[in-house]
């Protein structure tokens, strides 16, 4: 399946190459940095190349190229899916999945990549397994380690391999017992000129934090679980129990991880919560526009709309742009040609402007269109769609643990066209 | 360490293997001395004593392995290390190992004794993983060994070891294909492997190595489908992918004459209820003619256990049940997969690209599927320009009339979108949207004509070329727009636009005749400066002009020839050489001057604006070749539906007797409701019933769901009223059949590989369901449904001091649990006090076995009789169920033994569908027996009433009337129990059982044989 990976960052360097099978030449990069010229900009690189020998499958994630090499047929997204878990292994045990988080651990990364594939099939991908094989790094053991000549290798075997709770690593043990549950909604709208709504729907997920002894079997309810019309589970979870009840009743994975990811059903209106009122335009002959921009609170269940930030790509007849801000703060770049503008909270007495001039170009002709505005925001404690957890019930341990659920709402992918 | 400044030399292209390795800075000089020294001070390391001198050594060698510099000679260093106690020295010293041996092949050798050593080990982990590193080092001689090793792993105790043994069989394989014939027989063996562990590796090794030998499914299709949803991911989208093609080669296409199938069955029904001789004669022949499709039982186990992967975190698993719904399930069914590919959509950007491909294929076969989700695909300007024009393909597959116009709307944003590429693919979009919509051509014409005046040129050039498409469909009302595009020759530079608005003019130059020469004299003037493309029109434009307006155009067309003739490409010199002699007449030329005009000047046919996603689902959806459009190397081809359906006894599974004894494993993924959770929590199941108890029949086939099917149709039949609710009433019955499946699905055991330790982790999972009390029922008194009703003794007057306690079958279904056979209990108080507490205490089942105790009787007062009933799952056996009987002051030990014939419910059904469930039946689950009827037994009316006071089974209507037949279903597992009784000259009879419970169906055998025989 998976013959070889190489990591390239984005100056176009081969950090790091592994094999799983016979060697591959690093020269079938070439392939990969031919079709990253052709495309204009990073996102553009199409994820399979075809190449007269191999077939390169590739996923952008922080700024790197994870760049895997295939040789027979075989489902491009079970490439794709693995790539990403390389990648959010990396971020798991690093803190982030950046080159020189890689180039400090090359040997943790290595021991990991073989520890993921066996001759290009993947073989332990769960966290808490990998974790029971190679522990992940932390400032304290690296100074012990170098004292003491120990090593990131777990000694013990991992038994989470050969039991039936793969996810879930065995004689786990806290002093303080705690599960936390995060319910983050995000709305995704496409806000046309007028100001109506033309598309929008709330996508959602449950982040848990979970730090149980033994081996807890939770259940956790909700007041409306209606509302879940299209669900992803973590596999801990018995979907039976939930295609009968309604019910969350899993075994939960140590430590941090995604329960569920949800869509609310598309019947249900969606309340936006923010409005944006914008006049934006440009002049033909004297090459300058106008830009004035205000954001507004709209239907936000009495909770405050904070984190607000814009984003916009303007065109690039755009050459500056002169603006006052009312509240909060703004950077125009004027190479990528984004204006950004970080607002912070909004208070309904003020509502805050962005409003000034805009210089073009001159003797280019004025853009054809607006700019869309992208719109970030953020309201704690609220989940937009009203879906609430119940309860947690927890079987199997005697202890009383803490339970914590947190609700927040954010923008998705948010943007209002002019 | 890092070396960096060498990347810039590599990144030329050639392999950074053999170059040498450079010191820190290679401008000081002697670069193989500091290379000598570099690995001389490494090798020292590796030869000292101390583990934190080698791990030193080792990591910094594999730091140099990752870079992808060569680290080859240091092989006899390391290699010595191979035994090192440290584990993390010995682990990258492995990775070294794996990733030179094959360079370094004799001295790899060295390494293998104690490979072979770790093979031994008593620890399952240090054996597998001797094992894996065994089978990763690729020297060819050690062939036998890996063999050896491979063979003697799969027969392993341990399924992790097993699991191992699986992945090295593809590696052994690549190593040499000579070995197949042995490496299919051990992937025959591990196939047949009950743990979910080695399911996905050994199905991985099986595409790898034999993907043509689906024979070796066959008997392990049942169980593969049964583990699937325990497989880990990776392993699950490979058995997927393979169960689809296994499907498409086993069974009939669920498609393949809907409509047929809907008449017949409705035919049918009538015909068996009306008895009409005559009728079902001709009703028969036309059904053997083309008999309606059934569905495979095996095909519907298959989708309905991987619909629930549809839920799967992975986006790869969600996309391999979307492809098999897609190649496998009816038409009606494909629907559920929209909705969980639309939510791959919120993932990655290259989850979205590869998800897209996919739902543009799906949605030219499938429009409707995706229609709901329309907005879905509606496009962010932040989304890069490959997604974009993937949801712009799939916005036009969907395009339709109802919605085109909020479509078109959409579209006209687009259009003045930044991103070029973009908005040109728009405009190509809206052209295909025009072309198969007729009813807005004439909008988006318009709309196109005014982008005609944008400023940027790439649109103007986009819109000509599509604008020219559209009029070849009516040109003669579009006069107008043509003079427009004449005069955007000023102006207009792609070469393409101005080629499509030549070719438009010189096609119609009779609608704008006095335009069309003027075009012509322009374009002679810059003839020379024109692209190639541009240049064949003008020669082209001529031609027709001097054919239909010579007057005008003759010397034109002469200047425009006699430049082409003297053009540096030869393509323009011979088309100017060609169109001379055809137009011109001379004396040479022949006959073919007269046609000269009809050749030019022919009606043709509009373009047809197609999608590149057409026809592209004959690849397998979701696999490489499908993204590609081309065949990719070791694709397996995705076999038609077969004609015929091979035979489907193949996947049975022999059963031993052995093999049928019961064993007890709480069941603790999944429960129906809270009621039936608690008396589900430990709800047996037979251990062989991956195979043995595959499903027993298919959606259309369910005796109750088909009757309700019947129904609707019949009533739809007779109310005129429209189709439109006949449809919605047929749905319905599917989805309700459907739930039953799934109910079936429940109570089908799904952790089968439990294994010491795990079995006491997951029986503290599933305890806790237990905590609560078992719910008593309190049941009314029901009075034997028969009086022919047996009773039997369960505490004699004697023994039990007075209470004397009779039970009987009361053949009612048992409230609260479908599975429990209900026993209704007679006790009299026949002592002279009153008994109290009356309960059952400690029932003893076998394992499996649940026993639902009556609710306590407080007071039974002298002389009084109470009658109570219990449920009790006997499993389909006919094991006696203990249990102690309990007063306030004595407890008395009994036990139940069901006869069989009480171990199963009656069932209705037609006569059609008795034959058709028959005809599954045979072979191994047939069981015929001759008989001698005896004297009482002559009448219809007794015969029937023996047999159905020996078996509770119901009466299956029959055509001909020395013939009986009855069906019913066992109580705990559901299977289908069918009985014919021929009677044939004389007293004589034959008995016919169909069961695929074959000990229940020879118990049954005999029962009635007795009962007909007194």
């Amino acid at each position: 399946m998976i013959h070889s990976l190489f990591l390239i960052n984005c100056s176009g360097d081969i950090f790091l190459e592994k094999h799983w099978k016979s060697v591959v030449s690093q020269s079938v990069c070439d392939y990969f940095f031919e079709a990253q010229e052709k495309a204009i900009d990073v996102e553009n690189v199409p994820p399979v190349i075809s190449t007269p020998h191999h077939y390169l499958i590739s996923i952008y994630r922080d700024k790197i190229f994870f760049v895997s090499v295939i040789q027979t047929e075989v489902p491009p997204l079970f490439v794709i899916e693995f790539l990403h878990r390389v990648a959010d292994t990396f971020q798991d045990y690093f803190g982030e999945c950046s080159e020189t988080a890689i180039k400090d651990n090359v040997v943790i990364v290595y021991e990991l990549l073989e520890e993921m594939l066996d001759n290009g099939f993947p073989l332990a991908t769960e966290s808490n397994i990998l974790k029971e094989l190679i522990k992940p790094p932390t400032i304290l053991r690296s100074v012990v380690n170098s004292i003491t000549g120990s090593s990131n290798v777990g000694d013990t075997l991992p038994t989470g391999q050969l039991s039936n709770i793969p996810w879930r690593r065995a004689g786990v043990k806290y002093t303080n017992n705690e599960a936390y549950f995060d319910v983050i909604e995000e709305i995704d709208a496409i806000i046309d000129k007028s100001g109506s709504t033309v598309f929008a729907e709330i996508q959602g997920v449950i982040d848990s934090c979970i730090k149980l002894s033994g081996m807890p079997d939770l259940s956790l309810s909700f007041m409306n679980p209606r509302l879940l019309d299209d669900v992803s589970f973590h596999p801990c979870i018995r979907f039976k129990r939930w295609e009968s009840e309604r019910v969350l009743s899993f075994i939960p994975p140590d430590g941090n991880f995604r329960l569920i990811s949800y869509r609310v059903s598309s019947q249900n209106l969606v309340a936006i919560p923010v409005y944006v009122k914008h006049m934006i335009s440009f002049k033909e002959n004297t090459s300058s526009g106008r830009f004035d921009v205000t954001i507004g609170p709209k239907q936000n269940m009495g909770k405050t709309v904070e984190g607000v930030v814009m984003t916009v790509h303007m065109p690039k007849a755009v050459l500056n742009m002169n603006l006052t801000a009312t509240q909060g703060s703004y950077t125009f770049d004027p190479v990528t040609k984004v204006l950004t503008w970080d607002v912070g909270k909004i208070t309904p007495q003020k509502l805050p402007n962005l409003k000034g001039m805009v210089n073009l170009q001159s003797g280019a002709p004025k853009p054809e269109e607006n700019p869309s505005l992208n719109i970030q925001f953020k309201i704690q404690q609220l989940a937009i769609s009203g879906l609430k957890v119940n309860r947690l019930d927890m079987y199997g341990e005697k202890y009383k643990p803490f339970k914590g659920v947190k609700y927040i709402t954010k923008a998705g992918k948010f943007q209002v066209r002019t | 360490m890092a070396a960096s400044p060498a990347y810039g030399e590599e990144k030329g292209g050639s392999s950074s293997l053999g170059e040498p390795e450079y010191g820190h800075d290679p401008a000081s000089g002697g670069i193989f001395s500091s290379d000598y020294k570099r690995h001389d001070d490494l090798k020292e390391m590796l030869d000292s004593n101390k583990d934190s001198l080698k791990l030193e050594a080792m990591k910094r060698i594999v730091a140099m392995i990752a870079r992808g510099k060569n680290a080859s000679d240091l092989f006899p260093a390391v290699v010595k290390n191979v035994a090192c106690k440290n584990i993390e020295v010995k682990k990258l010293v492995y990775v070294y190992l794996v990733r030179y041996a094959e360079e370094q092949q004799d001295l790899a050798l060295l390494s293998i004794s104690t490979f072979q050593r770790g093979l031994k080990d008593p620890n399952q982990l240090i054996r597998a993983s001797a094992l894996r590193v065994l089978s990763s080092i690729r020297v060819p001689i050690i062939v036998p060994i890996m063999m050896l090793a491979i063979k003697e792993a799969a027969s392993d105790m341990s399924p992790y070891v097993r699991k191992t043994a699986a992945h090295a069989i593809p590696k052994l394989y690549s190593l040499d294909s000579d070995q197949k014939d042995q490496l299919i027989e051990v992937i025959e063996k591990l196939l047949a492997d009950k743990t979910t562990l080695v399911a996905g590796s050994v199905v991985m090794a099986f595409e790898e190595v034999c993907p043509e030998r689906i024979d070796l499914i066959h008997k392990n299709y049942r169980k593969l489908c049964n583990l699937l949803i325990d497989v880990e991911e990776w392993g699950q989208v490979v058995i997927i992918n393979m169960l689809t093609r296994y499907a498409r080669t086993q069974f009939l296409s669920p498609n393949q004459n809907e409509s047929l199938l809907e008449e017949n069955t409705e035919k049918a029904f009538y015909g068996s209820e009306e008895e009409d001789g005559k009728d079902a004669k001709a009703e028969a022949a036309m059904l053997a003619k083309c008999k309606p499709y059934v569905m495979d039982p095996d095909h519907r186990l298959l989708l309905r256990n991987t619909k629930p992967l549809l839920q799967s975190r992975n986006a790869a698993v969600v996309m391999a049940v979307a492809q098999l719904y897609f190649h496998l399930a009816p038409k009606a069914e494909v629907g559920v997969i929209a909705k969980a590919l639309v939510r791959l959509l919120r993932s990655h950007s290259e989850v979205q690209y590869v998800v897209l491909q996919n739902v543009a294929t799906m949605s030219i076969k499938r429009r409707g599927m995706f229609e709901p989700y329309l907005k879905s695909f509606y496009i962010r300007s932040t989304d890069p320009t490959q997604i974009k024009i993937l949801k712009l393909e799939v916005l036009t597959n969907l395009a339709n009339e109802t919605n085109i116009s909020t479509i078109l709307r959409e579209f006209q944003t687009y259009i003045r979108s930044m991103d070029k590429d973009f908005v040109a693919a728009t405009i190509q979009a809206i052209g295909r949207c025009a072309t198969n919509i007729g009813k807005v051509r004439d909008t988006c014409l318009n709309g196109l004509v005014q982008l005609l005046s944008n400023r940027d040129e790439l649109v103007v050039a986009e819109s000509v070329v599509v604008i020219k498409k559209l009029l070849q469909m009516q040109p003669a009302q579009h006069s107008e727009i043509i003079k427009h595009m004449a005069k955007l020759t000023d102006n207009i530079q792609v070469p393409m636009a101005r080629a499509s608005i030549l070719w438009l003019i010189g096609e119609y130059c009779e609608h704008v005749p006095k335009i069309a020469p003027d075009v012509l004299r322009k374009m002679a003037k810059s003839f020379t400066n024109e692209e190639d493309i541009v240049k064949l029109q003008v020669i082209n434009l001529a031609a027709k002009l001097y054919l239909t307006n010579s007057k005008q155009s003759k010397l034109l067309t002469q200047y425009v020839l006699n430049l082409a003739k003297y053009d540096q490409n030869y393509d323009i010199r011979d088309r100017a050489r060609f169109i001379r002699q055809l137009i011109v007449p001379t004396e040479k030329s022949g006959a073919l001057n007269k046609y000269a005009k009809k050749l030019f000047l022919a009606q043709k046919p509009a373009p047809i604006l197609e999608s590149s996603f057409k026809d592209r689902d004959h690849f397998q959806l979701g696999s490489l070749s499908h993204l590609l459009n081309a065949k990719a190397v070791g694709y397996q081809e995705l076999p038609d539906w077969p004609d015929e359906a091979p035979d489907p006894s193949v996947r049975n599974v022999e059963v031993s007797l052995s093999n049928a004894h019961i064993s007890q494993v709480p069941e603790w993924t999944k429960c129906t409701s809270r009621e039936k959770r608690k008396e589900k929590v430990e709800k047996p199941f037979y251990s062989d019933s991956e195979g043995e108890s595959g499903p027993t029949e298919s959606a259309d086939s369910e005796p109750e769901s088909g009757s309700e099917e019947n129904g609707s149709s019949s009533s739809s039949g007779s109310s005129s009223s429209g189709t439109e609710e006949d449809e919605e009433e047929e749905e319905d019955s599917g989805e309700q059949s459907e739930d039953k499946e799934e109910e079936e699905v429940e109570k089908r055991p799904k952790r089968k590989d439990k294994e010491g330790s795990h079995k006491a982790v997951l029986g503290s999972a599933g305890r806790y369901a237990l905590g609560s009390s078992p719910c008593c029922l309190l049941v009314q008194l029901l009075s034997p449904a028969f009086s022919a009703v047996k009773t039997y003794e369960l505490l004699h007057r004697m023994a039990g001091e007075g209470l004397a306690v009779e039970y009987c079958f009361s053949r009612r279904p048992f409230p609260g649990d479908p599975h429990m056979v209900a026993v209704q209990i007679q006790i009299s108080n026949n002592t002279d006090t009153e008994v109290k507490n009356l309960r059952v205490n400690e029932p003893k089942p076998l394992s499996g076995m649940r026993i639902q105790e009556f609710p306590e009787i407080e007071h039974l007062a002298p002389g009084d009789t109470a009658s109570v009933v219990m449920g009790i799952d006997f499993c389909d056996s006919t094991q006696a169920a203990n249990f102690q009987l309990c007063t306030h002051t004595r407890q008395f030990y009994v036990s139940i033994q069901p006869p069989v014939g009480e171990l199963m419910a009656p069932v209705f059904m037609s006569e059609n569908e008795f034959k058709k469930e028959q005809g599954k039946l045979m072979g191994m689950s047939e069981i015929t027996e001759k008989l001698m009827l005896s004297e009482k037994c002559q009448s219809d009316h007794t015969i029937v009433q023996q047999l159905t006071s020996a078996a509770n089974v119901g009466r299956v209507p029959c055509g001909a009337s020395n013939e009986y037949r009855f069906a019913a279903k066992t109580v705990t597992s559901g299977s289908l129990v069918l009985i014919t009784l021929e009677r044939r000259e004389g007293s004589t009879a034959q008995l016919t059982i169909n069961s695929e419970k074959m000990v229940i169906g020879t118990m049954l055998v005999k029962d009635i044989i007795q009962a007909l025989a007194q």
